[in-house]
């Protein structure tokens, strides 16, 4: 294949895990944001003590944490049915990635919230604050650096995920690499594809951390 | 201001009971600094948490500046709580907001509008004396900046009672001192009622007006400083005024107030006896100069003496003579009588 011939390719298949990794990445986030919370406030001596609800999610969350992403994505094709009208193509990847990924980030939210001391909900509640008050004023500004960290840590996962998805007409880099790095023995778009990922990962990693670091500092 | 009756609280922990808090009472007065001292585990903590709601008591009431807050559904027991301050031992500041942004904070839990939070905000900081600070992260701060931080939060919502708990158990000593004269600063120029639980004397001594020792769940003793120094065989004095144990036919003299009076020297030259110094110690407590000394009386008028002591409002306290040693072969007895 001639540079001329791969470039196109790899341009598009780039766009693809780009829109499969933002959109997943953002569903993640709404599901499993509140999942965390819910995970850590339903807890005994939580801010919402309900122990049969906090060991219902437990479970919901392990279940989705226990089976292999090449497994989910295709457990789930007649959920994606059902949510996108079809099973192929870059849009219909997001249910998957979005429920391989929402339980992951919501045990990664539960541990960052978890790390916020004690004290600082007692004296939240001793001003007489809300439940709701702390945990959107106390809560999650004080474990924003975990959960940006947690949130970095999802998105390399997503971007190995969606990978994946391309198996199964996903589109993105994980396809091109099946269809031509595998299945035409094309070693140079393989070798670029793989530099393409590597190049996308540590984006996200450094990104991630400058902003962690940066919330840790005070 | 704050009345507690009847406390108890009791922990389940897998099937098994702690009793944290073995009934009781606490009556704070309006105005005054009301020390608990105690060593940890003794419930005081729990005791502190108890007061405004933070531990749910397992029977008794709570009353604070007249409202019985154990009556109180959740959404009137958080407005209560607005008017009562609290400051804990590591702080607790939110390590996210800037030391302005921590004193807003119970503001914005009280609704109060943005421009006049930063005009109260930096009254708060102009009293604590951190108004140089207000962009300030608190990590940035050293530790007795950093309570009095917490303290100017917790005069946001412009409490009557301040709850205070170990507040300077993680200061080194002269920071320990300058937060206690702020506190105590507080209560009188803003008429502060305070509450606070230490481990450290020095606290009881340096500020407070009244005080309670507490053990194992039970208050052992509790009034007004100078009261507590006059009563026979009190705990607070013994500890306040560290002196070995008496030996055998020494006399042990109390006085808070007349230290400027030369009690001792009158004695001498009214009766007909010889007085040996064997120890003391003054201190400044509440306000007073008060101390204890270790005599040893001899001579004639010895009992006419202390009768004289007595009745100057010492408090006079003989330990027993040695009695020949008996079969036991012990012949030394530490118990403190006091003689009328």
């Amino acid at each position: 294949m001639t540079w001329d011939e791969m470039a196109p390719l790899l341009v598009e298949s780039t766009l693809q895990t780009a829109q499969m990794i933002l959109l997943s990445t953002l569903f993640t986030v709404l599901i499993g944001l509140p999942l965390g919370v819910a995970l850590v406030v339903t807890d005994r001596g939580g801010l919402f003590p309900s122990p049969t609800l906090n060991r219902v999610l437990g479970v919901i969350v392990n279940i989705g944490r226990s089976l292999p992403f090449i497994v989910l994505m295709i457990a789930v094709i007649p959920l994606t049915r059902l949510i996108v009208g079809t099973t192929i193509g870059t849009i219909a990847s997001v249910v998957p990635l979005t429920l391989g990924a929402a339980p992951f980030f919501a045990r990664l939210v539960e541990t960052a919230l978890r790390e916020v001391g004690r004290d600082k909900v007692q004296a939240a509640q001793a001003m007489g604050a809300s439940r709701t008050t702390i945990v959107n004023k106390v809560l999650l500004p004080e474990a924003m650096a975990g959960l940006v960290a947690g949130l970095t840590v999802t998105v390399v996962a997503l971007i190995s995920y969606s990978a994946m998805a391309g198996a199964i007409g996903g589109g993105g880099l994980g396809d091109l690499a099946i269809r031509y790095g595998y299945q035409r023995f094309e070693t140079t778009l393989m070798v670029i594809t793989v530099i393409v990922l590597i190049a996308i990962v540590q984006l996200v990693q450094t990104l991630g951390d400058v902003v962690a670091r940066r919330l840790a500092r005070h | 201001m704050i009345d507690v009756s009847g406390l108890r609280k009791v922990y389940r922990d897998r099937g098994r009971e702690v009793v944290a808090i073995d009934g009781v009472d606490l009556h704070v007065r309006e105005g005054e600094i009301f020390g608990v001292l105690g060593q940890s585990g003794a419930g005081k903590s729990t005791l502190l948490r108890c007061v405004n709601l933070l531990e749910r008591p397992t029977a008794g009431t709570v009353s604070v500046a007249g409202q019985e807050l154990t009556r109180l559904g959740e959404s009137d027991l958080r407005r209560a709580r607005q008017r009562i301050g609290m400051i804990h031992q590591h702080f607790a500041l939110l390590s996210s907001r800037t030391v302005a942004g921590n004193v807003a904070f119970p503001l914005e839990v009280m609704g109060v509008e943005k421009a006049e939070r930063a005009r109260r905000v930096a009254e708060l900081l102009e009293l604590v004396g951190l108004a140089d600070k207000a962009g300030t992260h608190p990590a940035q701060l050293s530790g007795g900046q950093k309570q009095r931080v917490g303290i100017a939060r917790a005069l946001a919502g412009n409490p009557s009672v301040l709850l205070s708990d170990e507040a300077t158990s993680a200061l080194d000593p002269g920071t320990t001192q300058s937060i206690l004269a702020l506190l105590k600063r507080l209560n009188r120029e803003l008429g502060l009622t305070i509450l606070l639980i230490t481990h450290e004397m020095n606290v009881i001594k340096s500020i407070c007006d009244s005080a309670a020792i507490m053990r194992d769940g039970l208050i052992e003793e509790s009034g007004a400083i100078p009261e507590l120094i006059a009563k026979p065989g009190s705990r607070l004095t013994a500890e306040l005024f560290p002196l070995p144990a008496p030996e055998p036919g020494t006399v042990t003299i109390t006085f808070t107030g007349q230290a400027d009076e030369p009690v001792v020297s009158q004695m001498v030259r009214k009766f007909d006896v010889d007085v040996n110094i064997l120890g003391g110690v003054l201190e400044e407590v509440a306000g007073v100069s008060a101390g204890r000394l270790r005599l040893r009386l001899t001579g004639a008028e010895r009992a006419a003496a202390l009768t004289y002591l007595s009745e100057r409002g010492l408090l006079v306290e003989e330990a027993p003579a040695a009695e020949r040693a008996g079969a036991s072969g012990i012949s030394v007895t530490s118990q403190v009588e006091e003689i009328a």
